[in-house]
């Protein structure tokens, strides 16, 4: 997904000298391309993430498009208060680029793992919070973030996950999008489990429960049209992020459902509130965390009392 | 613009920091007086910047990393013509832009919003980078707190200053020895303070801060620096030229009330 999102990011910088690429020393050889071709716009900061914030919001005060790069935990947390009062209080053009969101970094422990990054950075105004679901919502996004004014948290995870899209996907930055239409149920997916989610909803199709499957890449602001719609055809709406179950996208369609006067059934599934103990690949902790589609959707079919 | 008339415009500015803060009843009367002959050398012969053009491409940037010294900073813009004088008595009232820290996109004139120390250097250092690479011929300044150098983000910033050779920026640390809680020393040791920032690769100097004379040669001298940037460690006195006030740590944060308010423009005559 990074590399998919910097590649699309060098075609945009070649006709448009605006844009610059920080990173805090991470993201070895993934930037050489870029660096060659635009060495005086990329910048590696050393290992200092509140200076990189601070810098890129110099860069933008002058009029650039700065791009952030570090691992998600450390560009959200080490660096809160230089995005909240650098780039959200005086609303300025940086994206960040958080990589590996959720738990691809398992080996690395729970130091590595992002799993409260869409919460803390949904919580500051002005702040736009993005999670691609797969390299071509990536694509696709990186492209919207170019135009977009203003600071946004694109959180990306590590290439190899599987393509749900066919094509690159008309997104747009605000407006969830719908990847398949069934009725009565709706699952709602952010991020990197787009591919368990549609899983999840091909499993449930094969016992005759038809889902719809909404790709909402856009976390803040939240499209609350399309959940509006959701909430006038579904009977249960269930959210899936790897991610902390607490103030996330779950938190976020909770939020809007309850106030839009939802009355059916709502379940998140996401992390458990609290660290570790698991540390392994990603695949064995979303066995651990219940996250695989076979779990999510047996889960599901139980909350429907389906036999 | 001579001595005689600079140290005028200190004195008047000394009074509006006064009565700002009076008419407030809360604000940071200590560090803004101590820095007033840095900020007053700046923009009245210094920089070269228009009041009525905040945005003037080719301005030289001032960024007041210490923000809560913003009485200082609105008295001398609002001195500058960048909005009206009348507007000095509205800090920190309800719908005033003129809030307890700075904020850019209330003030014309502020660069940068700022209030949490420690911030200030690394955006003076990305609009330094900026002027770089567009070839501008401006140049940054950013005035520091000695006791915001705690701050580690500030050694950060410095490190990369150095290693992007910005001798368009030049950073003014007010060195009046004094942070909330006491002497900076006692607190957290920063000497040997110059040779710190030597370490880091910077051209330093160091003034009496409250001395106009000093504060002019050391800009002047600064805009001479090839290669690397400059910082000016400013020795001066805390709540300069309010004898109550200068060097009690306690007058770092709290306005003064009526009668001081009155005994301190008495002595600014």
């Amino acid at each position: 997904m990074r590399t998919t999102f910097i590649k699309t990011l060098e075609k945009v910088a070649a006709r448009d000298d605006s844009i610059f690429l920080l990173t805090a020393d991470l993201g070895f050889k993934l930037f050489d391309r870029f660096r060659d071709a635009y060495s005086e716009r990329f910048i590696n900061v050393g290992v200092a993430e509140a200076n990189m914030i601070g810098i890129a919001a110099g860069l933008a005060l002058s009029g650039k498009n700065v791009y952030c790069y570090s691992i998600a935990p450390f560009l959200t947390m080490r660096c809160l208060e230089q995005i909240r009062i650098d780039l959200c209080y005086q609303n300025l053009n940086v994206k960040l680029l958080g990589i590996g969101g959720g738990l691809v970094y398992g080996l690395e422990g729970t130091t590595h793992h992002a799993v409260e990054d869409l919460a803390i950075m949904r919580s500051l105004p002005n702040m736009t919070v993005v999670a691609p679901g797969d390299k071509r919502e990536a694509e696709a996004l990186a492209n919207e973030s170019v135009r977009y004014q203003g600071p946004i948290y694109i959180r990306l995870s590590k290439e190899g996950g599987i393509q749900v899209h066919k094509t690159t996907p008309g997104l747009k930055i605000g407006k969830g999008f719908i990847v398949k239409e069934g009725a009565g149920l709706t699952i709602i997916t952010a991020g990197n489990l787009l591919f368990t989610s549609k899983s999840v909803s091909d499993i449930l199709e094969s016992k005759n429960v038809k889902t719809t499957l909404i790709s909402m890449h856009t976390i803040k602001p939240l499209d609350i049209k399309l959940l509006e719609r959701c909430l006038k055809t579904s009977k249960a709406i269930f959210t899936i992020e790897e991610h902390s179950i607490v103030g996330g996208l779950g938190s976020a369609v909770a939020e809007v459902l309850l106030e839009l006067g939802y009355k059916g059934i709502f379940r998140r599934f996401g992390l458990p509130d609290r660290y570790g103990p698991y540390i392994g690949k990603t695949e064995y902790l979303r066995k651990k965390y219940r996250l695989t589609p076979k779990a999510i959707a047996n889960s599901i079919l139980r909350v429907l009392n389906y036999k | 613009m001579n001595i005689e008339e600079l140290k005028k415009i200190c004195l008047e500015v000394r009074k509006d920091i006064i009565r700002m803060l009076g008419e407030a009843g809360s604000g940071h009367p200590g560090g803004s007086l101590s820095a007033v002959e840095l900020v007053v050398a700046l923009y009245f012969s210094v920089m070269r910047h228009r009041a009525k053009e905040p945005d003037w491409e080719e301005r030289d940037r001032f960024i007041l990393s210490k923000g809560h010294c913003c009485p200082l900073l609105y008295a001398v813009l609002a001195k500058c013509g960048y909005f009206p004088a009348e507007k000095l008595l509205t800090l920190r009232k309800l719908k005033s832009p003129l809030q307890g820290h700075p904020h850019n996109l209330e003030v014309p004139g502020i660069e940068a919003s700022t209030g949490s120390l420690g911030q200030g250097l690394s955006i003076a250092n990305g609009i330094a980078l900026a002027g770089k690479l567009d070839k501008k011929n401006y140049r940054v300044y950013c005035l520091l707190g000695d006791g915001e150098t705690d701050e580690g983000q500030v050694w950060e910033a410095a490190m990369t200053a150095n290693h992007y050779h910005l001798d368009n920026l030049c950073a003014i640390v007010d060195r009046n020895r004094l942070q909330i809680d006491g002497n900076t020393e006692e607190i957290k040791q920063l000497e040997p303070y110059a040779e710190k920032w030597k370490a880091f690769g910077w051209y330093v100097i160091e003034i009496k801060g409250n001395k106009i004379e000093e504060v002019l040669s050391a800009y002047n001298e600064v805009k001479k620096v090839e290669g690397r940037p400059s910082v000016i460690v400013a020795h001066t006195v805390k709540g300069k030229g309010v004898s109550f006030m200068e060097n009690i740590a306690e007058w770092h944060g709290k306005a003064p009330k009526k009668e001081e308010t009155e005994k301190a423009l008495e002595e600014l005559k």
